[in-house]
């Protein structure tokens, strides 16, 4: 027979100091889904200047590429998705009932992945871009 | 008996697509960034760049079906979080057709968008 638990409120991050590898994973997954999501929004609506000519398609994507904030989120957005890729090629192995007693280190290596990428992309991501 | 724990409804066919929009968005997404940021520079692109692209036909399907599901995945997404804080009744109605009209206004302005570079006028 199985055991019924009361688990409490789905999102109650007041528990964090309770939470393992797998709810950490859980959280920045929907963390880095939010930001994901936030930005398709706003992509669209940028690229939507195309509908207003190539002159202002072009200014307005080159001006905003020569500001260093921008660069500077462009690589946080990158850090977002390469995680979110990488924690979600493991949940797909974890739907999928492969490697379950392994979940925790997947994620621990979806992590120090997305680090190693994200710092071997700053220099690509900051060329041309100046203070 | 154990309790059901899914803000997936039973039967549903939601939880699936989330499942096969994520395993096409992994490789999409990756490609995408790459192309656009390691084998071209976002400060070198023009209008004409982004044109050259989108006037292939395989690109444009590409990009259109990489819309949909993302715009897909990522409403889902956010509905099923909702649904997680307790949403229910007529908010969870209000917020489902909230989501519904933000997706489709997105999706037909990324098209419109794809239209102006590939040459494509409807009206």
């Amino acid at each position: 027979m199985s055991q019924s638990y009361n688990r409490g409120l789905v999102e109650d991050f007041g528990r964090w100091r309770e939470f393992s590898a797998g709810m950490w994973a859980w959280v920045f997954h929907k963390f880095t889904g939010w930001v994901l999501v936030g930005y398709l929004f706003t992509h669209i609506a940028v690229l939507s200047t195309a509908l207003s000519g190539p002159a202002a398609y072009t200014g307005t994507i080159r001006t905003l590429e020569g500001l260093l904030v921008v660069r500077v989120l462009e690589v946080g957005l990158l850090a977002v998705a390469v995680f979110h890729i990488l924690n979600g090629c493991r949940l797909l192995l974890v739907d999928l009932g492969v490697g379950l007693e392994r979940q925790d280190v997947s994620f621990y290596a979806s992590l120090i992945l997305t680090g190693a990428i994200v710092v071997a992309s700053v220099p690509t991501f900051l060329a041309g871009v100046s203070l | 008996m154990s309790e059901r724990y899914s803000s997936f409804e039973p039967g549903g066919r939601r939880w699936l697509w989330q499942r096969v929009t994520a395993a096409f968005l992994v490789v999409v997404l990756a490609f995408h960034f790459f192309l656009l940021h390691f084998v071209h520079h976002a400060d070198e692109v023009t209008f004409a760049m982004s044109a050259g692209r989108m006037e292939t036909l395989s690109y444009y399907s590409l990009m259109v079906l990489f819309l949909l599901t993302a715009t897909f995945h990522g409403v889902n997404g956010v509905y099923n979080a909702l649904v997680n804080t307790g949403l229910s009744g007529r908010q969870r109605t209000a917020v489902k057709w909230t989501l519904v009209v933000a997706s489709v206004v997105l999706i037909v302005q990324g098209i419109r968008t794809a239209n102006a570079w590939a040459g494509i006028s409807l009206v």
